[in-house]
């Protein structure tokens, strides 16, 4: 019995003694990277050509109060009393936020894509629900977050963050205002200090332009976001980069300007991308009428085609007769010779599949319940951009023209698809099993294919040191998707070539933004 | 000879984890039976395990786009005397997964080497039974570099898992009862992706794979040249999150199952040390796993190397 007693011990030691011995904690790769400390403010950043903003003072930013006033010194005071009395978690969100605003904003977005791209599960009839904005919490969930969507959400949050900061820019040189540190210099600053006049806030701007368009894109998260937003403002003032007026005004500028985009996005088509049952017929029939084989949905039960009309959405970078001219020629006839070639070169890939293969695959599928290609080269560019120590302004005038890229990249891919109609491999030859799941959606020209020509394409204008690693990057994730089972190599190649071009548009644009390299 | 139990139970563990075909391997050896000294017991296995309902957290449903979801294991078991009380064993099993609708790429490969050392500290006459008391140790790796993150086609979850079962066995007669305890730590894992979504968005290839703990409770006849028991048991993930509706599995959720079963052994007594074994089980509660219904069966020789004749196992029981 005693060695009973002690076996039991020992037991129970060890059960409580491993799991603690063990830290398990999981760190991200942006968890713990310095305060952003800009290598230049970018002072002139006011006569930067904004996205839809005619002119950087479109909206009004009243005159602020002046730094020797005595609401002014309550402002200040309302910093010290802060800072008297820090918490660790006061401590941690000054630390989190001074990452970056709109390095952090597009990491919540990315967050709040990868939950909501979820396909919704059909009715009891084999139909399928379909998300409603007016009632988003109710399943399924408001929105369905997809690669178009998403590259929408992207591109719509990037360049309303860009102008409004542009406008932002336009009013701390007009105004001059200093930092709160730099007119009492008793006050403790928590973060990098700047010679950027500090009013308005460009972090409140981007707060505000994020969280106006957020209503709209995520209705159904705005306890999450306003949570977000109210830390934010919080760690500015707390970590003394700004007083209370300075974040105001920058909030109501970042909602004003954003307002502007999201009159633009409820007017941009997108609302009725999805076609109805009489379109998706008409695709099938048209096709037929070409000679062709159709694509269907290989789901059970078949699901509706993923955004038909997405192709007809209104572009950031070029005109709608422009985004027709970029659609491709046609991909090989089904019934053609090539056609199976291309077909048999699939199959090949499948049913010999290696773990470096499987590895590309996986690495860059980017399928159900993330964040989406779009959210994945937004990754990509936030993470180099991070080693650049660019302005607030500059970062959002990058990812603006990355994200207005990936956007106008999905628009041109989805009218391909739906032009074309194309079926996929699986479709043409069942046999081939597919190392990713096969999205909803035809298969000509490939979408990661696009996307990655259009992001590798600017993103080598913006760091060119980098631009052999983009371009490797987007022959790789392009690649994937025939390693995957999912895509012929025509899709791939042409989709690539055709986001290339996307791209090219953003570059023009970068050249005479008045921003520079 | 009844080196063949543990080995059951290997394959039972196996099967249930379901939707993974989950680390549940690294339940060790779980009956109240030692190899005696420098004896081993060694032999091919094989189990089948397949479903179609499955839990996406707590609401059952099936999947159109999968299916049933069979995964099939082949393996080789063994287990050693290095003394009367003290036992190592092992285990390395071939495993290969296939959906029977969707598009989905079934997977296969040599899964997780699992080894384990077990100890009977305490075996003595309690009333008019025998009480026998038991300490295993486990510890299982990935033998090759397989895709965890391919769920529910993967063929294991990749973590390296230390694991400790406390456990009894009292017999009275012909008939027996073992329960036994384990707590099983998980290391974290590397996917192939550098983001995923649980709850929140993780911004690394790492995963976080929650520990678990493991209840078995087993009753049944144990004589002769047979045992046939009925056992129950119990798989549960001490944290990890809920499938979401219409979401794929992910390493990391919150498996948890119950299942019942039963298992039999026959020592073919024409010839010295070598026996039989086979059984099934049914996942009966489940939450983010399949419900798995699982056969198995296995063949199992005793090799002696002590020059002695082949001897019948070390327990006391009666056998």
């Amino acid at each position: 019995m005693k060695k009973l007693i002690i076996l039991c011990t020992a037991v129970v030691a060890a059960a409580v003694t491993i799991p603690l011995a063990c830290s398990k904690d999981v760190k991200g790769r942006t968890d713990d990277i310095p305060a952003l400390q800009p290598t230049k403010t970018d002072i002139d950043g006011g006569t930067w050509k904004p996205v839809l903003l005619t002119a950087a003072n479109e909206f009004a930013v009243a005159a602020p109060i002046a730094t020797n006033s005595p609401d002014y010194i309550a402002q200040i005071n309302e910093i010290k009393t802060w800072q008297a009395d820090l918490t660790s978690d006061e401590k941690a969100i000054v630390k989190y936020w001074s990452a970056g605003a709109i390095l952090r904003w597009n990491e919540l977005l990315r967050e709040l894509v990868a939950k909501h791209n979820l396909p919704p599960y059909q009715n009891p009839d084999g139909t399928y629900p379909v998300p409603n904005a007016n009632n988003p919490l109710a399943y399924p969930q408001f929105p369905f977050a997809n690669p178009p969507f998403a590259a929408r959400a992207y591109a719509y949050i990037a360049a309303a963050q860009y102008d409004a900061l542009v406008a932002a820019w336009h009013y701390k040189k007009q105004y001059n205002r200093p930092a709160p540190y730099k007119v009492d210099n008793t006050l403790q600053v928590l973060v990098p200090q700047t010679d950027l006049p500090s009013y308005p806030s460009e972090d409140a701007v981007v707060v505000g332009a994020a969280v106006e368009l957020m209503k709209l894109l995520f209705p159904g998260d705005q306890d999450y976001i306003q949570r977000k937003a109210e830390e934010h403002k919080r760690a500015r003032i707390i970590s003394g980069a700004n007083v209370r007026s300075d974040i105001e005004a920058g909030e109501a500028l970042g909602k004003a300007v954003a307002q502007k985009f999201v009159t633009r996005a409820r007017g941009d088509r997108a609302g009725v991308a999805g076609g109805n049952q009489a379109l998706w017929t008409q695709l099938e029939t048209d096709c037929m009428a070409k000679g062709e084989k159709p694509w269907y949905s290989l789901e059970v039960p078949k699901r509706p085609p993923m955004l038909p009309v997405f192709g007809k959405v209104k572009t950031f970078l070029f005109d709608s007769l422009t985004a027709v001219s970029l659609r491709p020629g046609p991909p090989p006839l089904t019934g053609s010779e090539k056609m199976k070639q291309e077909t048999n070169e699939i199959y090949d890939y499948v049913n010999n599949p290696t773990r470096e293969r499987l590895a590309i695959v996986h690495f860059w599928a980017d399928g159900v319940g993330t964040y989406t290609p779009p959210g994945h080269w937004d990754a990509i560019a936030a993470e180099d951009f991070i080693k650049k120590n660019y302005s607030e302004l500059r970062w959002a005038r990058n990812m603006a023209l990355l994200n207005m890229s990936l956007m106008d990249a999905a628009i041109v891919c989805w009218d391909t698809k739906y032009y074309y109609f194309n079926p996929r491999p699986t479709q043409l030859d069942p046999r081939i099993k597919t190392l990713t799941g096969i999205p909803n959606f035809p298969a000509y020209i490939s979408g990661h294919s696009t996307f990655s020509g259009a992001a590798a394409t600017i993103l080598a204008h913006l760091n060119p040191e980098r631009a052999t690693a983009y371009s490797d990057m987007a022959k790789e994730a392009s690649l994937s998707r025939m390693y995957g089972g999912i895509h012929y190599r025509a899709d791939c190649e042409v989709g690539l070539e055709v986001g290339n071009k996307i791209g090219g548009y953003a570059v023009d644009r970068a050249k005479t933004d008045g921003a520079g390299n | 000879m009844n080196c063949l139990n543990y080995c059951k139970h290997i394959a039972i563990a196996l099967g249930c984890l379901t939707l993974a075909q989950s680390k549940a391997s690294a339940q060790t050896e779980i009956d109240g039976i030692m190899m005696e000294k420098k004896n081993l017991c060694i032999g091919p296995m094989y189990s089948h395990s397949s479903w179609t309902e499955y839990w996406e957290g707590t609401n059952k449903r099936n999947n159109e786009n999968l299916g049933r979801v069979t995964t099939q294991m082949f393996s080789i078991m063994g287990n050693y005397g290095i003394t009367d009380k003290l036992n190592v064993l092992f285990g390395a099993p071939y495993v290969a997964t296939k959906a029977s609708a969707g598009t989905l790429h079934g997977m296969e490969g040599v899964q997780d080497l699992n080894l384990w050392v077990k100890w009977m500290p305490i075996e003595k006459t309690i009333g008019k039974g025998e009480f026998s008391a038991y300490a295993i140790g486990g510890y299982s790796f990935p033998l090759t570099n397989y895709a965890a993150d391919f769920l529910p086609l993967s063929i294991g979850l990749r973590s390296r898992n230390l694991s400790l079962r406390a456990m009894a066995d009292y017999q009275l007669g012909w008939f027996y009862v073992t329960a036994s305890a384990t707590y099983i730590q998980r290391s974290n894992i590397k996917i192939d992706r550098t983001a995923y979504y649980t709850t929140e968005m993780h911004l690394t290839n790492e995963v976080d794979m929650p520990d678990a703990a493991s209840f078995n409770f087993r009753t049944g006849y144990r004589h002769g040249d047979w045992v046939a028991e009925a056992v129950v048991d119990n798989w549960t993930t001490l944290g990890g999150f809920d499938i979401t509706r219409n979401n794929m599995p992910f390493p990391s959720n919150e498996m948890n199952a119950t299942r019942v079963g039963v298992n039999l052994k026959y020592e073919v007594p024409a010839i010295a040390g070598f026996s039989l074994t086979g059984g099934g089980n049914y996942v009966v509660a489940g939450r983010n796993v399949g419900q798995a219904t699982t056969v198995y069966g296995g063949i199992f020789y005793i090799l002696n190397f002590t020059g002695k004749k082949a001897s019948k196992p070390s327990n006391s029981k009666q056998n």
